[in-house]
């Protein structure tokens, strides 16, 4: 790589660390603009850790953060996030429509309230993800699947450059999974930078195209034709992994 | 006709009082639903048994009973306990529900050896420093209900202000953080607005029982809507009714604290709540169970024919 060629992403010497146990160590990773990446790795591995250091949601306890060669805070207008599913409570008292239109607070700014523009957005990012329908339902009469469109359409009114997402595919149906693939490939073909944490191995050749192998260290990361290899595989997950092929 | 002649005797301090706790029950209640939606129930109770000391300490300080000098001796001890429970958690290896317990027992200790202690003095004013502990609305004068009024209507408006902010906090912190809201300043910020609505009840309500001000209300309004605005709306119903109804009942009747009195006022409200209402209650949903249980049965049977 060249180096003038800008980096969508560009982290340099990270080091996350709970208490004493470093959870990630000494991470270099350089994601070019356009590109799927996906990381995976064993439970542990510090695959989360890794997107919420990138988000600043965690404090490094040393290394450095770029997105196109600046600080996350200037950039954060550029970054969409899809956090776990698992994170929030579905029973809070909204409705989809709702939680997608939360994609536009952040360029709503403080105190202004979501209006017309921002209930367009949102319906038509509602529509990319087949959930047109539910837009008034209570968020607790979702299924698994449908709780993940809906937080994929809040990150598609953030109208972002960079999405960094985490485990969209887990225990999601069919028809969702089928929903996501087709918007990854739609950001690739806008030119646009997804990071996935991902934790199905079988899906990695066809869904993406870089891939990032992760257990503290990074193992190894770059094109996936290159990376996913049986021995990067195998010293990521430590011949706990049986091989198909 | 006994009762009427009671309601007519609705006097002019009956009315200040029913007033003052319709007033910390709409901001309680309000309020509350954060408190409730964030699982931090038990918080309030932290910083209401926190609070106590502080109420000792500025009358021991300023020799003063004036309401807004205690309730703001109250507020910075409430503050002190949560930022206390706050730091043993991020410090040490203790779990928040040990934080609670140990901050919540130690401040409520030492308030009552120093409410003991200022009781020992003898000193005349000292009187009605104890109603603090179970509440006593019938020492609500006019003063205390523009203070509660006062302070109380700041802290809605601060809540509606940051409206959107905070519910964004409450359903999804870490995204808030990553579009760049400073999500520490807004946690302080509504823990702030749960201290106001808990001093402002210590007076009425009492150190033991004010966290279920904050708690019943908002839990039995969470069963009547889906909506955040609505359940808002609701709780402060819900806590204004409780507090009236609950002043008047022990105003009337002689030498019953209030906190008691509204806290089984609010109690009943959950109750039905948790009970009749539509889609989440029990016996609604009995009911459905039951229809669901049919429609199966007899699909099965024409099935089986």
């Amino acid at each position: 790589m060249q180096p003038s060629e800008p980096k969508a992403i560009e982290v340099t010497d990270l080091t996350v660390a709970y208490q004493d146990k470093p959870v990630l160590w000494d991470i270099d990773l350089d994601v070019p603009p356009g590109v799927l990446l996906s990381i995976v790795g064993p439970n542990g591995a510090g695959k989360t850790t890794l997107i919420k250091a990138i988000l600043g949601l965690v404090r490094p306890a040393a290394g450095n953060v770029l997105i196109y060669d600046k600080p996350y805070d200037a950039q954060r207008r550029i970054v969409g996030y899809v956090p776990q599913r698992g994170s929030v409570d579905w029973d809070f008292p909204t409705n989809v429509l709702d939680v997608v239109m939360m994609g536009r607070y952040g360029a709503l700014g403080w105190v202004r309230r979501p209006g017309k523009k921002e209930h367009e957005l949102a319906m038509q990012a509602l529509e990319k993800v087949g959930m047109e329908a539910y837009t008034t339902r209570q968020i607790s009469q979702l299924s698994g699947g449908q709780q993940q469109r809906v937080f994929l359409a809040r990150a598609l009114v953030q109208d972002a450059t960079v999405y960094l997402m985490d485990e969209p595919f887990q225990g999601v149906d069919a028809t969702t999974e089928r929903a996501i693939v087709t918007l990854l490939q739609e950001f690739r073909a806008n030119g646009k930078t997804v990071v996935v944490v991902h934790h199905d191995l079988q899906t990695v050749t066809d869904y993406f195209d870089w891939v990032m192998l992760l257990n503290i260290r990074r193992i190894a990361s770059g094109p996936v034709d290159e990376t996913f290899t049986p021995d990067n595989l195998r010293e990521t997950y430590g011949g706990r992994i049986a091989f198909m092929k | 006709m006994e009762n009427l002649s009671v309601l007519t005797h609705l006097d002019y301090t009956l009315m200040i009082v029913a007033i003052g706790a319709a007033l910390l029950g709409t901001v309680s209640g309000a309020l509350g639903t954060y408190a409730v939606l964030r699982r931090q129930s038990l918080l309030g109770d932290a910083i209401s048994h926190a609070a106590l000391p502080g109420i000792a300490i500025a009358f021991l300080l300023t020799g003063s009973k004036t309401p807004l000098i205690l309730v703001l001796g109250a507020a910075i001890a409430g503050w002190l306990g949560t930022l206390l429970i706050l730091s043993i958690v991020r410090l040490t290896r203790i779990k928040y529900d040990s934080a609670l317990a140990i901050v919540l027992s130690t401040f409520f200790g030492f308030g009552l050896v120093l409410h003991t202690l200022i009781q020992r003095t003898g000193n005349a004013n000292q009187a009605g420093l104890d109603t603090f502990l179970f509440g006593q609305a019938a020492t609500i004068l006019e003063r205390d209900v523009l203070t509660i009024g006062l302070l109380g209507g700041v802290a809605l408006i601060i809540m509606l202000v940051f409206w959107k902010e905070l519910k964004l906090l409450v359903f999804d912190e870490g995204f808030a953080a990553s579009i760049g809201f400073p999500t520490r300043a807004l946690d302080i910020l509504l823990t702030s607005l749960l201290v106001i609505a808990i001093v402002l009840g210590l007076q009425a309500v009492g150190a033991v029982l004010m966290s279920a001000m904050l708690v019943a209300p908002a839990v039995a309004a969470r069963q009547w809507t889906n909506r955040l605005r609505l359940m808002v709306f609701l709780a402060a119903c819900f806590g204004a009714f409780a507090g009236v109804i609950g002043t008047i009942i022990s105003s009337t009747a002689s030498r019953i604290p209030t906190g008691p009195t509204i806290v089984l006022c609010a109690t009943v409200v959950v109750g039905i709540s948790i009970a009749f209402a539509p889609n989440r209650g029990l016996v609604w949903e009995r009911i459905r169970h039951q229809r669901n249980r049919r429609s199966l049965k007899t699909a099965t049977d024409r099935l089986l024919k």
